[in-house]
């Protein structure tokens, strides 16, 4: 059940602990718990909304930045993730194969925003050889979701 | 000059005039003049084909590919079907002569039909059934004989419903499960006696397996995979409901060459070929849409819990149906007969489900709904047909 549970909370975690049962074909105290020990476990780490930002008047920043590192001799990557992944504006951020090694999506409030924290933040954590900026211009998919949809087409109402 | 005229009251043939419309049909008209009505009408996804599917219809069409296939269909759909139906089904079949791509399961019927009747030939039918099934028996000149299913055995067929309907006459049974309007499944140990009685009055069967794959609980087997069944089943299948391609038009049918053959007669006189876009997409379905699929069942199996827990709870008592995407409450508890309980819902609350007596008069008491529509809308109609249920209940 938490498969299904899982797969379903991804798409809409709005969903009600009832519509859960109904559709799942368990009690409502099944599914609390269920939900309590994902919890639990962190398997579940929270509950997001995803939204078409480009809509939204306040409009933030937001790069995708390619980082090269040296890895530690004790902590490998992961030292130098971590203290990278605790800034907030570092929204995003992933050991990658390729050309480079960590992929960041980096949020702020303007352009400058963001290059103050590339050069002033960034760069100069030790471990870190070089970044390569990337700005977002338009986001056609998040999440699964296309963010500009084309209108549903009209299917027939009463069909054999 | 006038009187030469009226003499002929019309000149559409007798035996088409005297064919009833659908009564799918009378109720679309109904429910197309009004307005914000939730429909659970439908008899098709609500999904759009999935996307690796429309692209290889695009690119079919951007290289150029469109002129006619062969009769038969394309071969490397017709090697790719049988592949299909070997590894779900267990049964072989001859891409080259034992393989037909149809307009549809629709056609495929049809076309079966026209081959195996000649007039007066009995077609042993189960009901409820879709629509189609005895207006195709009429057409092709046959005799249709319902074979009743009833709530009590699950809707499933019996052998002895099967046993007390045969005659000298008997040439063909046709059925359809996972079944529409039940979402019934033929039980196995009966399926059986089936094809035992089959084997003994030398029928034909035809079994419509085009929900198959919208199976929720146990396994789907065929007819024709059971010993000394293959050689006298016409198998029929196509795309329309596991992969979302109503609208593409495409099905096939799978059976002994000498039928194929008769059928290929028919297909190539009257259609000549399935559309061709449709075959290349039809072909990518088969080939790479595996996940699609199951990601499409899982959320119908959601739904139609959902939909007949919701009816259960409001006093509308529902079988849980084991495939297709219908649930088929039994609706006596109002004393409305299914047409006024249709009608009334409408009028009243706005939702649109069919009579049951649309797919044949032991339909009747029951009505279809099709879960097969979107999670919030089934929310909605729901609790509408609860509403509607709390108000009429017990007014027999």
């Amino acid at each position: 059940m938490k498969k299904e549970l899982i797969s379903i909370l991804q798409e809409n975690c709005r969903i009600s602990d009832k519509e859960l049962a109904r559709r799942l074909g368990v009690t409502e105290d099944e599914v609390r718990r269920a939900i309590a020990d994902l919890e639990k476990e962190r398997i579940i780490r929270g509950y997001t909304v995803v939204v078409n930002d480009t809509m939204l008047e306040e409009k933030k920043v937001k790069a995708l930045i390619e980082v090269k590192v040296t890895p530690t001799r004790d902590g490998g990557f992961d030292a130098v993730a971590k203290r990278i992944a605790r800034f907030p504006e570092v929204i995003e951020l992933s050991l990658v194969s390729g050309g480079f090694d960590l992929l960041l999506t980096v949020e702020g409030d303007s352009l400058q925003d963001v290059a103050g924290f590339v050069s002033e933040k960034l760069s100069t954590i030790g471990g870190v050889l070089s970044t390569s900026t990337s700005f977002m211009l338009k986001r056609y998919k998040r999440a699964g979701m296309i963010m500009d949809e084309d209108e549903e087409y009209d299917r027939l109402k009463v069909c054999p | 000059m006038t009187d030469l005229k009226s003499a002929r009251k019309s000149y559409v043939a007798r035996h088409i005039e005297s064919l009833p419309k659908s009564g799918i049909r009378k109720f679309f008209d109904l429910v197309n003049t009004m307005h914000d009505v939730i429909s659970l009408g439908v008899g098709e996804p609500d999904f759009v084909t999935p996307w690796n599917i429309r692209e290889s219809g695009i690119f079919s069409l951007e290289k150029g590919h469109t002129s006619y296939t062969s009769n038969l269909g394309l071969p490397s759909l017709r090697e790719e079907i049988c592949r299909y139906v070997e590894k779900n089904y267990h049964v072989s079949y001859d891409w080259k002569k034992e393989c037909i791509v149809t307009i549809g399961v629709s056609e495929a019927l049809d076309i079966a039909m026209r081959a195996l009747l000649d007039p007066g030939d009995e077609v042993l039918y189960t009901e409820p059934c879709f629509v189609s099934y005895p207006a195709e028996v009429r057409m092709a000149g046959g005799v249709p004989v319902a074979l009743e299913t009833h709530v009590e055995d699950e809707f499933s067929l019996t052998a002895a419903a099967v046993e007390a309907a045969i005659t000298p006459k008997s040439k063909v049974l046709l059925f359809n499960f996972p079944c529409n309007p039940t979402g019934a499944v033929l039980d196995e140990a009966e399926m059986e006696k089936i094809a035992n009685l089959a084997i003994k009055h030398d029928l034909i069967v035809i079994t419509d397996e085009i929900y198959s794959e919208l199976r929720y609980e146990g396994e789907h087997k065929s007819i024709a995979s059971l010993p000394g069944m293959k050689e006298r089943t016409i198998f029929l299948h196509g795309f329309s409901k596991a992969f979302a391609m109503t609208g593409w038009r495409v099905g096939y049918a799978c059976g002994p060459e000498h039928i194929i053959d008769a059928m290929m007669k028919i297909h190539q006189y009257a259609i000549m070929c399935a559309s061709t876009t449709a075959q290349e997409a039809a072909l990518e379905a088969l080939r790479r849409s595996e996940k699609e699929v199951e990601k499409m069942r899982e959320s119908y199996r959601q739904r139609r819990n959902y939909m007949v827990k919701s009816f259960n709870d409001a006093g509308l008592k529902c079988l849980l149906p084991k495939g297709a995407f219908y649930a088929f409450p039994d609706v006596r508890v109002t004393g409305m007969s299914s047409n006024d309980f249709a009608c009334r819902l409408l009028e009243e609350e706005k939702v649109a489900v069919i009579p049951g007596e649309a797919f044949g008069p032991c339909g009747e008491g029951f009505v279809r709904c099709c879960y097969a529509t979107s999670m919030e809308e089934i929310k909605v109609a729901t609790e509408r047909i609860a509403n509607f249920i709390k108000r009429h209940a017990g007014e027999k």
